[in-house]
């Protein structure tokens, strides 16, 4: 299915688009149609992306870069032309990429390697990374724990300290709160779009405020990579992590994107096979990047059905599917602020926010309004989204989270925004809408 | 609403959600447990207290606060009921057999065991909807280990303390 660049899909083109996505088919809950609004947590797989990673099982599964037979020269082929396709997607050079099994371990490389740096590992070349008491590590109050914890960790293994952006009580970061980058920050890590709030992060400012005092910017991309044209290179960014299963590809895969100066002076963090050009039993030398960070046995199937992913997201146009996306979260907030005693954490104006809206229903737990959703096949996320900081600034303990993906349509909307408003009432409740 | 939902939110569950017997911790506790789902963030803080002058130990009233959704708040507040003026078998025996219904997808209550669990038993519906049994078993893990607690410390310096 192939849409026109950059404008909405029709309703025909996008039900040929839902129609590559087999599990859409399904029912659920006393055969109710599927109404799947959980796609910030996990996106559906179309059909190509199934067929790729089975078809690399059937015909071409053999180890890479070892082996002299067909088979590994075409497995390995399948792989590194995995590389290049996705770092195309984002806009940096394939030796840019390196392969993680999902975007928490692409953060955590980073962090790690920083930490074998401040030990003397890397050598000169890797005094960069080098933290230490002194130096500051700055977060923002929005991210998701995956960039978060990592950085709490570095900063307990090697004496640096942890500073962080606020935000406002809409849920945007807080600009005012730049000063926190100094020149004692190293470190500026950040998430380009928010799993709970939906806000699109004002990139430019922040990396300019970094790079004006020599950090390093680290990018959490997995939200805004499934919705949004990105140009890694445009942004500016350092590192980018991002993962397969939330941008249509399977799970077990992601990526590490690293301004190449950068890589070439980054100490590895794991280590073993795959990695390394001379080995003795007293030490070793690691491959360039990105081998060097690719250690043990490669999850290639994974590559193959995220190549799989990003080639089709590249047939539909970016700028079309975020076209798509920007008309089903007007359309969202809109019904979300007819339904009486529900508020929306995070910003209700439309511009620079995904389709993805975190809700509280005033007097029922999120847990029980995901159930009412449930009971009516619609599913959408419950809990803190695995981001309990951002909950406590917003003042709330959990929420509801409904998150649109390129195969939500305005009806599935419209069948969430009926049973949403039968809520309170269900749970005996005033103020119930219509 | 459909008659699934009815079967979940069954009306006694959604009046002890409201009701919440037994809200308010108390002092003088002989045991505390603080407990958290962690795929929600739901918490709870319960309290044993003990009776005073019986030979075994016998539940005198448990105490809690917490937040968290209408499945685990109603619970709990069963719970309060149930195990009021309990010993400990009788407290363990509610425990085991409010697990063992949860462990059994939805299996309808022998008599014995409807009789048992009085109010408890309209959580059976609980039990087909596996991501809720953490809720609904929230306040029975604090209550067990409230009560190891209870029993293990010396109830001169029990209850004081915030776990």
């Amino acid at each position: 299915m192939t849409t026109t660049q950059n404008l909405i899909p029709t309703a025909a083109e996008l039900a040929a688009i839902r129609a590559d996505f087999p599990l859409l088919a399904r029912t659920v809950r006393q055969g109710r149609p599927l109404v799947y609004l959980d796609t910030a947590a996990t996106s559906q797989k179309p059909e190509c992306v199934i067929d790729a990673e089975q078809d690399f099982y059937r015909r071409r599964n053999a180890a890479v870069h070892r082996g002299a037979h067909q088979l590994a020269e075409e497995a390995t082929e399948a792989y590194e032309g995995a590389r290049a396709a996705v770092a195309a997607f984002v806009g940096v050079d394939t030796e840019e990429i390196v392969w993680t099994k999902n975007a928490t371990e692409g953060i955590n490389l980073v962090a790690y390697a920083m930490s074998n740096a401040s030990l003397g590992r890397g050598g000169a070349a890797a005094e960069r990374f080098r933290v230490g008491p002194g130096d500051e590590i700055v977060v923002t109050e929005a991210e998701h724990h995956a960039n978060l914890v990592p950085w709490q960790e570095l900063c307990a293994r090697t004496g640096a300290t942890l500073r962080w952006l606020g935000v406002t009580d809409e849920g945007r970061l807080d600009l005012e709160t730049l000063s926190v980058i100094t020149s004692a920050t190293k470190v500026v890590a950040f998430t380009h779009a928010s799993n709970v709030t939906g806000a699109i992060s004002p990139v430019a400012p922040i990396v300019a405020a970094a790079h004006a005092v020599g950090a390093v910017v680290v990018l959490d991309a997995c939200q805004s990579a499934p919705h949004l044209p990105l140009d890694l290179h445009a942004l500016d960014v350092d590192f980018a992590v991002f993962s397969g299963h939330k941008m249509l590809g399977p799970t077990g895969i992601g990526a590490l994107y690293g301004r190449r100066e950068l890589l070439a002076a980054m100490p590895p963090f794991l280590t073993g096979g795959s990695m390394v050009q001379v080995v003795t039993m007293e030490e070793t030398t690691y491959l360039a990047p990105p081998q060097r960070f690719e250690a043990g046995t490669q999850m290639v199937a994974q590559t193959v059905g995220l190549h799989a992913a990003v080639s089709y997201l590249g047939e539909l146009g970016m700028g079309a599917l975020a076209a798509h996306e920007s008309e089903l979260a007007v359309h969202l907030l809109t019904g979300i602020a007819g339904v009486d005693g529900v508020r929306v954490l995070g910003p209700t104006d439309p511009s620079d926010r995904l389709a993805t809206v975190s809700f509280v229903v005033d007097g029922v737990h999120p847990h029980d309004v995901g159930q009412v959703l449930d009971d009516g096949g619609i599913a959408v996320r419950v809990g803190h989204h695995c981001a309990q900081p951002l909950h406590r600034r917003l003042g709330a303990q959990s929420s509801a989270r409904a998150s649109a993906g390129v195969y939500t349509t305005l009806e599935e909307i419209d069948a969430f925004l009926e049973r949403l408003s039968q809520v309170r009432s269900f749970f005996g409740l005033e103020g119930t809408h219509g | 609403m459909a008659d699934a939902m009815e079967q979940l939110y069954q009306q006694v569950i959604l009046d002890h959600a409201r009701e919440k017997h037994g809200y308010g911790l108390l002092d003088g506790a002989a045991g505390e447990s603080f407990q958290v789902n962690p795929t929600c963030g739901d918490e709870v803080r319960l309290r044993v207290h003990l009776a005073d002058g019986t030979a075994a130990p016998v539940i005198e009233r448990v105490s809690w606060e917490g937040v968290g959704c209408s499945i685990s708040q109603a619970s709990i507040s069963v719970l309060s009921d149930l195990v009021c003026g309990a010993n400990v078998a009788r407290a363990d025996e509610l425990t085991e057999t409010f697990r063992a219904m949860m462990n059994h997808r939805g299996v309808p209550l022998t008599p014995e065991q409807e009789d048992l669990l009085d109010d408890a038993g309209a959580f059976v519906g609980v039990a087909r909807y596996p991501a809720r049994i953490k809720c609904a078993l929230l306040g029975w893990m604090a209550l067990r280990d409230a009560l190891v607690h209870a029993l293990t410390t010396d109830p001169e310096t029990a209850g004081s303390s915030s776990s």
